[in-house]
C-alpha cells in the first residue's frame, strides 16, 4: 500500500520474493485470527492477460476502415439456437451476474439502468430477482444457481434469458458465502433464511449431477418457459475444453466462461488466487470445443474475468468470443474504490484502489452493502449514467481497434489479428509471439 | 437414466426405465381429447410440449395424462389451480415448479418431482427417485411409497410427507418447511439444516452435521397430525404423532467459526 521507503536498499534491507510483505502480513493475520481471509474481487497475482496481446493494425497487406466514417457494427444475437426470443443486444458487453445481497438494491437498479441505456443485458445473481432490477433492465438474464435462493417460476417467466450457473472463475468448484452483516431483513426474506446468519450457497445443484442430468434440467427449464428463452450455462474456467463440450451437449444456447481474474462478492483468498485458469487460457479452449462441435457462433460464447477496456473486449472477441461480461469494472464505474471516499476507506483499514472487502458490508461507496444509509449514497440514476458512459467508451474503443484491423463488425476480429508479447501468452492464447510465427505448444493436446 | 441423444427434443423412446401402461386405454386420446370436462393427453400419441403448452394456457381445469412413458418435465411449470392426473410413471422433474395445481401421479417418478414447488399439491402413488421436492418453497408433496436420496434437499417452505422410507442425505441444507417420514430415514439426515422441521416414525440413520433430535412438543404433534391428515394418513394408532421423533437444527453452524472446521 505505501511505497518503499527510498533508502531501504542502502540500509541493507532486502525484501524477499518468497516472503514478501503481503505474505508476511497474511501469516501474521492468520496467526492472530485463526481464520482464513475472505474477501471480494478477483485474483490479484500477476497473470498472463489481455495486456500480453497486441493487435496488428492494417497497413499494406490489410486495409483499415475509416474511423468515425465507415461502419463498424457491434450488435450481437445471443441464444438463437433453440429459443423463440433470442436476445439482440446493441453492444457485445454485458453485465455479469451479481447478487442482490452482495450488492444493494440501488446498485442493482443502477446496473439495469446503465445497461438498458446502451442496449445491453444485465444479470441477476444468487438471491433472486428484485423488482428494481427487473423494472430497469430491458434485457435481464435470470441466474439459476445451486442455492436456488429466491428462485421462483414467476420471475423465471419474467426473465429474458436463463443462466444455469455451475461456477465462477473466482472459485470454480466453490459455493457461495454471504456473511451475516449483509443479511438484512429483505435479503433474508428473499432467501428464506434467518436474518443475520452467515449464509452458505451450495456448490452443486440439488437436483441434478453431470451432463446427462443437466440436459434434462435444461429441457425442464425450456418446458416451463415454453421454449421462449435462451438458456446460458456459466462455468468457472478450469477444464474449459471439456466443460464447454459438455455444456453444449447438455443443450446450452450460450456458454459463459469466467476466468480466474473474475470478481466475487466473498470467497476465501486462497481459493481466488489458486483455483482456476486465467481468462486468456480459457478462451481458446472454449473456442476449440465449439469449433469441433461445429457450433462456434451458433452457440454463443460470453467471456468474463478481468475485462477492463475496449482493448480487452476486442481481444476476447478476436480470440473467438461473441460477447463479454463485466462485473468488477461495472462496480468501479458506479463508484466503487472512488478516491473521494479516501478517509472512509482508511477508517475501515483499506484505501481507494485497494478496497475488496465486499463481504463486509461497510462499503463507503454504498454498492456492496445492505446498510440503508450507505446504500442511499448511490443514486441509481446517476450510477446508471456513469455505467452507460463507461460501456460506450468500451464499445468505441473496441470499434477503434476493429476498424484499424479492417473489420466492419467487431465480431470479425480474429486470432490472425493478434500477436503475443510473452511466450506464456502466446502459448495460452494460441497466437504467435510478436515478430515470430511461433505459437508454443501448437499441436499439443488441449 | 439413459442420456438424451438430442437434448433439444423429447423422445420418450430414448428414456430408460419407463413402463408403458397402455393396456387399459379404451378410447384413442389424441392430442388433447376432451371428455366430460377433462382434457386427455396420450403421450404415446402427442408430446410433452403439447401437453405443457396447454397446461400453461389452460382451456379446462381438469387434465388426464395417459401413457406418460417416463417422459421428463410432465406438467412442469403449471401456474393455475388445475387438476392433473398422470396415469403411469413419470421421468425427471414431474410437476417441477408447480404453482397451484393438484397433480397426481398414478405411478412412480424420477428425479426432482415437484422441485421448487411454490404452491399446490403433488401426490405420487408410487415411489420417487432422488431430490424429491428439492428447493420447494411451498405446497404439499405426498409420496405414498418411498423416496430415494436427497429428499427435501434445500427445501424452502414446502411440506413433504413420505409414506415409506427416504434415502441418505435427505433434507440437506433444508431451510424451511416440514418433512414427514413414516418409514426410516437414511444416513446424514438433515445435514447443515436450517429452520426446517423433520419428523421420522422409523429409524433415522446417522444425523448430519448440526442436525439433532428435538423434543416433540404438543404444537409439533398438532402440526404433524395436520400434515398426516392432509396427506391422507389418519394420525392415530401406529401413525399417531407420538410415534414420531422430531429432528431439527442445533443452530451451531449458523456462524462461521474456526472451532467448527471439522463439521464443515
Ligand atoms: C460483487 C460481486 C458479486 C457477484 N455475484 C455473483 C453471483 O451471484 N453469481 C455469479 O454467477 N457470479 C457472481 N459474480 C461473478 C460475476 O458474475 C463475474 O463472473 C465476474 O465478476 C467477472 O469478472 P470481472 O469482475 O473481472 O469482470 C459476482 C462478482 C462480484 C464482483
Amino acid at each position: 500500500m505505501t511505497g518503499y521507503p527510498p533508502d531501504t536498499a542502502s540500509l541493507g534491507l532486502r525484501e524477499s520474493h518468497t516472503f514478501d510483505r503481503a505474505t508476511i502480513a497474511g501469516i501474521q493475520r492468520a496467526a492472530a485470527t485463526g481464520i482464513y481471509d475472505v474477501r471480494g474481487g478477483g485474483a490479484k497475482r500477476r497473470l498472463p492477460h489481455f495486456d500480453d496481446l497486441l493487435f496488428l493494425g492494417a497497413s499494406m497487406s490489410r486495409y483499415p476502415l475509416e474511423g468515425y466514417r465507415e461502419r463498424c457494427a457491434t450488435d450481437v444475437v445471443l441464444g438463437d439456437r433453440n429459443a423463440r426470443y433470442p436476445l439482440h443486444l446493441a453492444i457485445p458487453v454485458t453485465i455479469a451476474g451479481m447478487s442482490f445481497g452482495a450488492l444493494s438494491a440501488q446498485a442493482k437498479e443502477a446496473l439495469g439502468r446503465g445497461a438498458s441505456e446502451v442496449g445491453t443485458s444485465t444479470t441477476t445473481g444468487d438471491g433472486g430477482m428484485t423488482p428494481e432490477e427487473r423494472g430497469q433492465s430491458k434485457h435481464l438474464v435470470y441466474q439459476y444457481l445451486p442455492s436456488r435462493y429466491g428462485m421462483n417460476p414467476t420471475d423465471l417467466r419474467k426473465a429474458d434469458a436463463i443462466e444455469v450457473v455451475l461456477g465462477q472463475g473466482a472459485k470454480p468448484g466453490g459455493g457461495g458465502m454471504l456473511l451475516g452483516q449483509k443479511i438484512s431483513g429483505r435479503v433474508a426474506q428473499m432467501r428464506t433464511l434467518p436474518a443475520g446468519i452467515d449464509q452458505r450457497s451450495a456448490c452443486r445443484h440439488p437436483d441434478w449431477t453431470g451432463p446427462d442430468d443437466l440436459a434434462i434440467k435444461i429441457l425442464e427449464l425450456r418446458e416451463i418457459t415454453d421454449w421462449e428463452k435462451p438458456i446460458y450455462v456459466k462455468i468457472g474456467a478450469s477444464r474449459t475444453y471439456y466443460d464447454v463440450k459438455l455444456a453444449v451437449a447438455s443443450g446450452a444456447d450460450v456458454v459463459v466462461v469466467d476466468g480466474m481474474q473474475g470478481g466475487t462478492a466473498a470467497t476465501q483468498d486462497v481459493f481466488i488466487e489458486h483455483v482456476g485458469i486465467p481468462t486468456l487460457a480459457a478462451i481458446p479452449q472454449a473456442v476449440q470445443a465449439l469449433r469441433e462441435l461445429g457450433l462456434h457462433r451458433k452457440v454463443q460464447l460470453i467471456v468474463s474475468g478481468g475485462i477492463r477496456t475496449g482493448a480487452d473486449v476486442a481481444k476476447a472477441m478476436a480470440l473467438g468470443a461473441d460477447a463479454v461480461a463485466i462485473g468488477t469494472a461495472a462496480l468501479i464505474a458506479l463508484g466503487d474504490n472512488d478516491p473521494r471516499h479516501a478517509d472512509e476507506y482508511a477508517g475501515i483499514g483499506s484505501a481507494a484502489g485497494f478496497y475488496d472487502d465486499y463481504q463486509d458490508g461497510r462499503d463507503p461507496a454504498g454498492i456492496t452493502t445492505q446498510d440503508p444509509e450507505l446504500a442511499a449514497r448511490l443514486d441509481p440514476a446517476e450510477g446508471g449514467r456513469r455505467l452507460a458512459n463507461y460501456l460506450r467508451v468500451l464499445t468505441m474503443e473496441a470499434q477503434t481497434i476493429a476498424r484499424a484491423c479492417g473489420k466492419s463488425h467487431v465480431r470479425n476480429l480474429e486470432p490472425e489479428d493478434l500477436v503475443a508479447l510473452t511466450i506464456e501468452a502466446a502459448a495460452m492464447a494460441r497466437v504467435p509471439l510478436a515478430g515470430t510465427s511461433w505459437i508454443p505448444g501448437q499441436g499439443g493436446a488441449p | 437414466m439413459a442420456p438424451l441423444s438430442d437434448p433439444g427434443t423429447v423422445d420418450p423412446a430414448t428414456v430408460g426405465g419407463a413402463a408403458v401402461e397402455a393396456a387399459t386405454l379404451t378410447e384413442s386420446a389424441a392430442d388433447g381429447a376432451r371428455t366430460a370436462g377433462t382434457v386427455t393427453f396420450d403421450l404415446a400419441a402427442t408430446t410433452v410440449r403439447a401437453l405443457n403448452s396447454e397446461l400453461h394456457a389452460p382451456s379446462a381445469t381438469s387434465y388426464e395424462v395417459l401413457r406418460p412413458q417416463g417422459a421428463h418435465a410432465i406438467a412442469a411449470g403449471v401456474h393455475a389451480p388445475l387438476t392433473v392426473d398422470i396415469r403411469g410413471h413419470a421421468g425427471y422433474y414431474c410437476a417441477g415448479m408447480n404453482d397451484g395445481a393438484t397433480v397426481t401421479v398414478h405411478g412412480s417418478v424420477g428425479t426432482g418431482v415437484a422441485e421448487n414447488m411454490m404452491s399446490g399439491v403433488v401426490r405420487v402413488r408410487g415411489d420417487a427417485s432422488q431430490s424429491a421436492g428439492a428447493t420447494g418453497h411451498g405446497g404439499l408433496l405426498v409420496i405414498e411409497g418411498s423416496a430415494s436420496m436427497r429428499c427435501g434437499i434445500s427445501m424452502k417452505g414446502i411440506d413433504i410427507v413420505v409414506g415409506g422410507d427416504i434415502g441418505p442425505m435427505s433434507a440437506f441444507m433444508a431451510q424451511a418447511g416440514r418433512l414427514v417420514v413414516c418409514g426410516d430415514a437414511g444416513d446424514g439426515l438433515g445435514d447443515s439444516i436450517y429452520e426446517a422441521r423433520i419428523y421420522v416414525r422409523g429409524a433415522a440413520g446417522g444425523l448430519g452435521a448440526d442436525c439433532v433430535e428435538k423434543e416433540l412438543r404438543p404444537e409439533h404433534a398438532a402440526e404433524l397430525a395436520e400434515l398426516l391428515t392432509a396427506a391422507g394418513i389418519e394420525p392415530t394408532g401406529a401413525y399417531a404423532p407420538t410415534r414420531f421423533r422430531r429432528y431439527g437444527s442445533a443452530r451451531r453452524l449458523y456462524h462461521f467459526a474456526t472451532h467448527n472446521s471439522a463439521a464443515y
